[in-house]
């Protein structure tokens, strides 16, 4: 903070403060460009019709990269088994389709994203105390038993081979699921800008400023009083939640889901998506898996194994070259170009 | 109970020598974990690859099975220096997070390579008649190369303590272990030392994934499948330490093999449970510094 500084007059202080209250203030109001991807969403599926199946993938594949974008990008909680939570909303809305009976659409996403959000919550106070490897560990760990006991009790769960045959009542009561995808991608639209916005309130309130705070020094946090561990847990449970919703989503659009979506490559895979794009901030992963969803469908078609060594070299890039993403990288292009641009 | 007994002793056997390859695998790991606290994702590639050499010379040149292993793990530690000069180097006071991406990005990298260079199907290798078929210890039968696999293990064991314990550079990693500034204002070069524990390791990890050929099958998945279970030893054993990393493979290595003779169905549920367990009750691992 500017006005701590000693040395300062009490008129600069003041001024610096006001500037930083000012700042705070003001960075949540909406700008024009934040309307760009709804739009350009929009447009898609009009100039992409017979696409949308694909298309709500990729809109699913954001929201799961948005969630891993709270807990990875703000909060720095480095983890390689966020499918954990994907898997437990897919199979909350599959099982409750099945077993219960229960398969109104809207209801069910929610209900997943409570069902994920508890799981969250459960998992996090236990595994959050700790940090760097162990932490990571313990994260993997926990996907890979999920998956174990799924397999264990595959007559529940359906196991490799997955639960076929699952059926959802129409959107609302009046739209069905079509061969096209339209619904399902309008639908998978309307969820991800509810969780955007809502996403987008967190990040900027006093409680996001705070994760900022534990991600860049977790000792000072300690030290102003700041609880940590609560604070880590709460955006766990909030991102585990998401990430069941994107699971929901993937089961109700597929209508179909199999023990894969546990997997360690679906956790990597989506935190190669928001790398891509670009960690802590909001946009990041709509870039990052419109791009990853575009170019795996174009190049796994070519050879998928071309394809894997692709992505491999993307990240060693990434890490090398763009260590804040392709938006970090537009981001200093375009200051460097605005600088040359002034005076 | 005659039966019960033979069953416990299988189970302990196959146990030890499942323990073993993990071990061989995992301790190069540990050790440069420990030194530099560097995340290396990447490790199972190296095993793949070590793996897949043996199978290029016992298959095309017709070297035995061997002399093969040794081949592949000098090959695959002195391959592995320009890694670490090149590109690791750069990341040693990175965040956790891009070394993970890094090595990720390295592992799928080789795993497509070796993909596009032998197929995705699982490879095997001749054996020397010697190492196939089952050897009688006096009181019942073993299987040969499982037999011959703890061997090794306790060969490679032997040398890794005494180098460890009782040899000045053994003295230098644990000392860079314990404190790495400390360790380097004393005089230490802490960088070479961790390109020769790197390189070791590396090696080792190839004669790991050479005797996984046998074990389980190898194809380019290994590098991920396998890593997994390396870390977990790691992690469970505590970073650089040699005694934590031995216990962590034993009991790693014996619970999960009992485990699948009980439960067949369980698959590798055991494993990731002990993990759970070990690491919240000491998230350092059984030897690990807090």
């Amino acid at each position: 903070m500017a006005a701590s500084e000693p040395t300062s007059g009490a008129m600069t202080a003041k001024a610096a403060r006001d500037r930083a209250a000012e700042y705070l203030l003001r960075r949540h109001y909406f700008r024009w460009p934040e309307a760009l991807p709804w739009l350009i969403a929009i447009v898609c599926f009009f100039v992409f019709p017979d696409r949308m199946t694909f298309g709500s993938q990729v809109v699913i594949m954001i929201m799961f990269a948005l969630s891993l974008d709270l807990i990875l990008g703000y909060a720095g909680i480095v983890t390689l088994g966020h499918a954990a939570f994907f898997g437990v909303g897919a199979y909350t809305v599959a099982l409750a389709s099945l077993k219960l009976g229960w398969s109104e659409p809207v209801s069910g996403v929610v209900g997943a994203g409570i069902v994920a959000g508890l799981v969250g919550v459960i998992v996090g106070w236990f595994i959050l105390r700790y940090r760097g490897l162990t932490l990571l560990m313990l994260t993997i760990a926990f996907a890979a038993m999920l998956q174990e006991a799924g397999n264990i009790r595959s007559d529940f769960t359906g196991g490799y081979d997955g639960l076929p045959g699952l059926m959802f009542d129409p959107l609302l009561g009046h739209f069905q699921y079509d061969l096209y995808g339209h619904t399902a991608y309008w639908y998978a639209l309307a969820v991800l800008a509810v969780v955007f916005f809502f996403v987008r309130r967190v990040v900027y309130s006093p409680f996001g400023q705070a994760l900022t705070g534990i991600r860049e020094n977790v000792r000072r946090m300690h030290s102003i009083g700041s609880p940590v561990h609560r604070r880590l847990v709460t955006v766990y449970a909030i991102s585990a939640g998401i990430a069941g919703m994107a699971g929901a989503l993937f089961t109700q659009t597929n209508a179909y889901v199999t023990l894969t979506v546990f997997d360690f490559d679906a956790s990597a895979k989506v935190m190669v998506m928001l790398i891509l794009g670009g960690t802590g901030r909001l946009y990041g992963p709509f870039i990052g898996a419109v791009i990853y969803m575009v170019m795996e469908d174009y190049f796994s078609k070519l050879s998928p194994t071309f394809w894997q060594f692709g992505i491999g070299l993307m990240l060693v890039l990434a890490v090398l070259f763009a260590r804040r993403g392709l938006l970090g990288l537009a981001e200093t292009g375009w200051r460097k170009l605005s600088q040359r641009g002034a005076p | 109970m005659p039966h019960l007994l033979t069953i416990a002793v299988s189970i302990l056997f196959d146990g030890l020598a499942y323990a073993m390859f993990l071990f061989i695998t995992s301790v190069g790991l540990s050790v440069t974990m420990g030194l530099m606290g560097f995340v290396n994702l990447a490790h199972g590639a190296f095993a793949m690859a070590g793996g897949y050499i043996v199978v290029s010379l016992t298959r095309s040149l017709g070297i035995d099975f061997v002399p093969s292993l040794l081949i592949s793990a000098v090959v695959i530690a002195v391959a592995s220096v320009p890694f670490e000069r090149g590109l690791y180097r750069r990341l040693y006071k990175s965040t956790d997070l891009e070394q993970v991406l890094l090595t990720i990005g390295l592992a799928f990298m080789a795993i497509a390579a070796f993909t596009y260079f032998y197929g995705p199907i699982p490879k095997s290798v001749p054996l020397p008649s010697w190492l196939e078929g089952d050897i009688n210890l006096g009181f019942r039968s073993f299987p040969s190369y499982r037999a011959f696999l703890i061997l090794i293990g306790a060969i490679l064991i032997t040398i890794l303590w005494y180098a460890f314990e009782r040899t000045n550079i053994g003295a230098k990693i644990r000392a860079a272990v314990d404190n790495r500034r400390m360790a380097e204002s004393v005089g230490i070069n802490v960088d070479r030392l961790f390109t020769l524990t790197f390189a070791l390791g590396s090696g080792l990890a190839a004669l790991g994934g050479g005797f996984a050929i046998q074990l389980f099958g190898l194809t380019p998945y290994f590098a991920v499948l396998y890593l997994v279970l390396f870390l977990i030893v790691v992690a469970v054993g505590g970073l650089g330490s040699l005694k934590g990393t031995l216990l962590a493979a034993l009991v790693i290595g014996i619970i999960d093999t009992g485990g699948k003779y009980m439960f067949p169905q369980a698959g590798n549920f055991f494993i990731y449970a002990i993990t759970v367990i070990v690491l919240l009750i000491k998230p350092a691992g059984f030897y690990g510094r807090e």
